[in-house]
């Protein structure tokens, strides 16, 4: 639309702004009714957005109350202990749950940009199997985590991988289950970066693989990273999987990745919140705070990551 | 990024270490477990190597894997506790499973023993022989379930027949005034809170008042395996009724009320005394520990639940179970006895 200034382009410029004063005018004398109704829609949004935050702060809150006073620092260094659960800690559980979170990246990070980048780049979508394999994704995406549990215990840990309780398996379910998540998010993150990129990337005369790697891939590195912090949120708090493929309530020493007897905090702070002695109730809502710190640390690192490569393209 | 969240990842253990630099065996025990667990990849059937010297004391290792009940998960901990405190060589681990949950892991081989607040099953024990896995029961404490309901409710005591109306797979008992011969008479809407049915107190109490295990009312809120939502729902509302182990009344004593129970010989109320007696019925029942027959030939188990037996007195009552008697502990100790005669062939 823009162009050389000309008594012609200024005499269109007048008359756009003339006709959007009309139009805003015409819009600002809006009948009362659809005025109110614009607002009660406006109050409904902002109602909902209250109702989300209250409830996560409450829950945020009431484990600070109940759980600030027992927090320490010796609750990241210190073994769990019912002799003397005042001084007890996670370590054994918070090391479980790092390992299990670092299985977990290691997975899904060329799992979940390998598929994306086929079935976003490469996969024909007129074919049947292709769309049959995209439906099943996004339908694996809402299957409840017990189910992969399950999956775990029959096909990883017993059946016919056959790895036994260790902590490996977990990582292993875990990947499966939050998959589907970093797929779609990747899938989103490479349909956002825009044709002409690619286009321009081929008329060089590079590959399609060269254009993916030089091109595509590093565009989509935020969008991909976002989907593997959202992966990496859910993962780190689900508690009913492990309890099926190992997880267990009392460690006191070390995990090793391929080892068994592993435990997890979220696994810790199930058990421990059902126990009837207050002492245990504070020490699950101390592990709660445990567990928010790690999870803000490994996401704010995720996010570090993301900026930097954003400023870089 | 993963290369990037490892060494963060080994960071972390480094600072943790520093940290605790007195605690030089938490280290050991680091180094143990990284070598263990580069050895045993991918073997899964453990012959230890220890297993050789039968001297008792220190000089104890290998992995002593429990799961079972999370009633008595509580009560193995410590003594695990303990036991790791006396035998740094060997690595005790406790999961809560559930009885139901323990047992299939025991009887698949993959745990030496398995916690249950109640008797092995029939099918359990048929699952167990099919593995090979000879099975031997111990008791280990006394728990009285306890049945609660609201501080303002008046009702003292409930028969087991009334309690049978209540829970009963068909009730349709809605309110307390339907309940037949109910003293005194209350009119209040019933709330009925119950664990889930993985639980062995859920199985105990459906066998002792319904007549058959598993066999109950499905419309009361299920509670699962946390049973202080049972305390805070009966707590909260009128007409509430439910039941857990006694340690959980024992904690809730000021919020809770816990109704006398009559098996047909008069009211009783749990208490450790009425548990152990026996005269609490029939809501009383053992906790038991199952070692597998060839767990037991390695020596740190036999060691384990020789401690096992020595300490348990004092623990239960430091965890809030209710301890064996002096006799019953006695005899839990013959029959280890008994059963490491049999073992050592």
């Amino acid at each position: 639309m823009s162009g050389v200034r000309t008594p012609g382009s200024e005499r269109a410029r007048l008359a756009t702004a003339g006709a959007r004063a009309v139009t805003a005018s015409a819009l600002s004398r809006q009948p009362a009714k659809d005025r109110i109704k614009g607002n009660i829609f406006l109050a409904l949004l902002l109602a909902a957005v209250t109702i989300a935050l209250v409830g996560l702060s409450a829950l945020v809150v009431q484990a600070f109350i109940e759980g600030g006073p027992r927090f320490s620092l010796s609750l990241f260094t210190d073994p769990p202990s019912s002799l003397n659960v005042e001084n007890a800690g996670f370590r054994p559980a918070l090391l479980g749950t790092l390992y299990l979170i670092l299985g977990v990246v290691v997975l899904i990070v060329p799992l979940g940009i390998g598929s994306a980048i086929y079935l976003e780049e490469y996969a024909d979508s007129d074919r049947w199997w292709n769309r049959a394999i995209e439906l099943n994704i996004q339908n694996l995406a809402g299957v409840p985590s017990i189910i992969y549990g399950i999956l775990g215990l029959a096909f990883i840990v017993r059946g016919p991988l056959d790895l036994g309780f260790i902590l490996a398996a977990g990582s292993l379910t875990l990947a499966l289950l939050v998959l589907p998540v970093v797929i779609l998010a990747a899938r989103e993150a490479l349909r956002a970066v825009p044709p002409s990129v690619r286009e321009g990337s081929l008329a060089l005369g590079a590959t399609q693989w060269q254009t993916i790697r030089k091109q595509v891939l590093p565009a989509a590195i935020p969008g991909v990273a976002t989907g593997v912090i959202l992966a990496i949120s859910r993962a780190i708090g689900e508690t009913a999987p492990l309890l099926l493929v190992g997880a267990t309530t009392f460690v006191t020493f070390n995990p090793t990745f391929f080892g068994e007897n592993f435990s997890a905090l979220p696994v810790l702070i199930y058990q421990y919140a059902a126990r009837p002695q207050e002492e245990f109730k504070v020490l699950a809502a101390a592990g709660v705070i445990v567990m928010l710190i790690v999870l803000l640390a490994m996401n704010s690192f995720a996010v570090w990551l993301r900026n930097r490569y954003e400023q870089q393209w | 990024m993963g290369r990037q969240m490892s060494k963060i990842a080994h960071l972390f253990k480094g600072d943790l270490v520093f940290r605790s630099k007195h605690k030089f065996l938490a280290t050991l025990a680091l180094v143990g477990a990284l070598a263990l667990g580069v050895a045993a990849c991918g073997s899964d059937d453990d012959s230890s190597d220890a297993s050789t010297s039968g001297s008792s004391g220190g000089d104890l290792s290998g992995t002593i894997k429990i799961d079972g009940s999370s009633t008595v998960g509580p009560l193995s901990e410590p003594i695990a506790e303990l036991f790791q405190q006396d035998n740094p060589g060997v690595k005790v681990t406790v999961g809560t499973s559930g009885t139901g949950g323990g047992f299939e892991k025991f009887c698949a081989g993959e745990t030496q023993i398995s916690d249950a607040s109640r008797p092995i099953e029939p099918d359990e024990t048929k699952a167990c022989a099919k593995n090979g896995i000879a099975t031997s029961e111990l008791t280990v404490a006394t728990d009285a379930l306890t049945v609660v309901v609201n501080k303002d409710n008046p009702v003292k005591c409930l028969t087991v027949d009334q309690l049978n109306q209540i829970w009963a797979p068909n009730s349709k008992v809605a309110n307390w005034s339907e309940i037949k011969g109910l003293e005194p008479a209350f009119d209040e809407k019933l709330d009925l809170y119950g664990p889930g049915t993985d639980s062995g107190t859920f199985d105990y109490f459906t066998e002792a008042i319904n007549g058959e295990e598993g066999a109950s009312r499905t419309d009361y809120n299920n509670v699962g395996e946390d049973d202080n939502q049972t305390v805070t729902g009966v707590e909260g509302s009128p007409g509430g009724l439910g039941y857990f182990g006694y340690s959980y009344y024992l904690e809730n004593q000021d919020n809770l009320k816990a109704l006398e129970i009559d098996g047909g010989n008069g009211c009783v109320a749990p208490s450790a005394e009425t548990a152990q007696k026996g005269t609490y019925t029939p809501l009383s029942r053992g906790l038991f520990i199952y070692p597998s027959k060839s767990a037991m030939e390695q020596p740190e188990v036999k060691a384990f639940l020789e401690f096992y037996l020595d300490n348990v007195g004092d623990v239960a009552e430091q965890a809030g179970f209710i301890p064996l008697t002096p006799e019953q502990l006695a005899e839990s100790k013959n029959e280890l006895a008994t059963l490491e005669s049999g073992s050592t062939k």
